[in-house]
């Protein structure tokens, strides 16, 4: 019975890390992925404070000088809460770039902020893109006008 | 097949996991160290709450480093959005304006509450700074057109910074380590007991807030370019 309950307290957080993992691989949308990697972050974060529980044991908060009971581990939580603090430094960056990203592109996709990056570098560099099968240079006939985003 | 591959990633992430945690006895860590630590805080550091004792007086030196990363994330925010002017925006509205003005004071005390406590009770100068941060965001929320203090923030940040490694490097004069509890740890459970953690907390939860405030202020300022 305590290690069925155990075993869906680690299912929890490790669904929570995957959930979070799965979202930043399979989004396109860069705020999207922000706020996975948040979920990510609880996931490992629980993780963490799953690994120091003891049964039946109290805060880790002294009373009076003495030790009534079994106290958790102290030190996997004081490991979570500078976790915390960091994830919260990285996320605060994260959304920064991804408030410059959309007012110098106009996007949040990713695929198509790294297609206007690259043609900006392009015509920045005064180079022509390297030749593709999808954007041949040349005299050849081309469907679509080259040089626009192609989707 | 990009995502099927993540997926089939995912899965044995997932199973790798589940069967790894799954055959610990839940409920009864194999780490002795904190156990240890619980024995020797009361006679080591002398804060009631063993989690401020492992952050600030066992672990000082991580602690520090935490705030230098918070520190750089914060300096490259600032770097990434610039230092925008104030722009003319829609006022927030009455609601919004009254529950500021209400909420500012509540937030005030609650925030300093919980740092100048973080050594007796759950909470402490991270906790608390990011309620401070609120309590210096909310109104520039509800009067966009106020502009902040980025000056005055900078200073209190600065300041807060040199005190911590300034009583770090007090423990250093007198011939301990860097950064250990200086003074004499009074009685366990009395608001002015633990030695020097007291003040490292209120350094700490000074920093936090003034960064993370400065931080959402520039956030708030820059969001609306295009959109």
């Amino acid at each position: 019975m305590t290690t069925q309950i155990g075993l869906v307290f680690f299912i929890a957080a490790i669904g929570l890390c995957v959930i979070g993992i799965g979202g930043i691989v399979l989004s396109r949308n860069l705020f999207r992925m922000v706020l996975a990697l948040a979920i990510a972050e609880a996931g490992a974060n629980l993780l963490l404070v799953l690994a120091g529980y003891r049964w039946d044991a109290v805060a880790p908060i002294l009373s009076a000088g003495q030790m009534p009971a079994p106290m958790v581990d102290p030190v996997p939580q004081a490991m979570v809460l500078t976790a915390i603090v960091i994830g919260v430094g990285v996320q605060a960056l994260a959304l920064t770039l991804v408030v410059r990203v959309k007012q110098r592109y106009g996007t949040l996709d990713m695929q198509l902020a790294r297609e206007r990056m690259n043609a900006e570098i392009d015509a920045t560099a005064d180079v022509t893109p390297p030749r593709s099968q999808e954007r041949p240079r040349g005299e050849r006939p081309l469907p679509a006008p080259a040089g626009g985003a192609h989707d | 097949m990009r995502n099927i591959a993540t997926l089939l990633f995912l899965g044995g992430l997932a199973f790798l996991l589940i069967v790894i945690t799954g055959s610990l006895d839940f409920g009864a860590p194999p780490m002795r160290i904190g156990t240890q630590i619980q024995a020797a805080t009361a006679g080591d550091v002398g804060t009631a709450n063993i989690v401020t004792a492992v952050v600030l007086g066992y672990r000082g030196l991580d602690t520090l480093g935490e705030l230098s990363i918070l520190f750089a994330a914060a300096t490259a925010g600032g770097l990434v959005l610039g230092s925008a002017a104030a722009r003319a925006r829609p006022d927030g509205g009455f609601i919004l304006r009254a529950g500021a003005d209400l909420m500012f004071p509540l937030l005030l005390i609650a925030g300093l509450y919980i740092v100048i406590h973080g050594h007796l009770t759950p909470g402490g100068g991270f906790q608390g700074g990011v309620i401070l941060a609120a309590a210096f965001f909310l109104p520039l929320l509800a009067r966009p057109g106020t502009t902040p203090g980025h000056r005055w923030l900078m200073w209190i940040e600065g300041l807060s910074g040199a005190t911590f490694i300034v009583i770090g490097l007090l423990a250093l004069y007198r011939g301990d380590a860097f950064l250990t509890p200086l003074f004499d740890h009074g009685t366990l459970g009395e608001l002015v007991s633990g030695g020097s953690l007291p003040l490292l907390y209120l350094a700490v939860g000074l920093k936090v807030g003034a960064e993370l405030a400065g931080l959402l202020m520039r956030l708030a300022q820059d969001d609306e370019v295009t959109s």
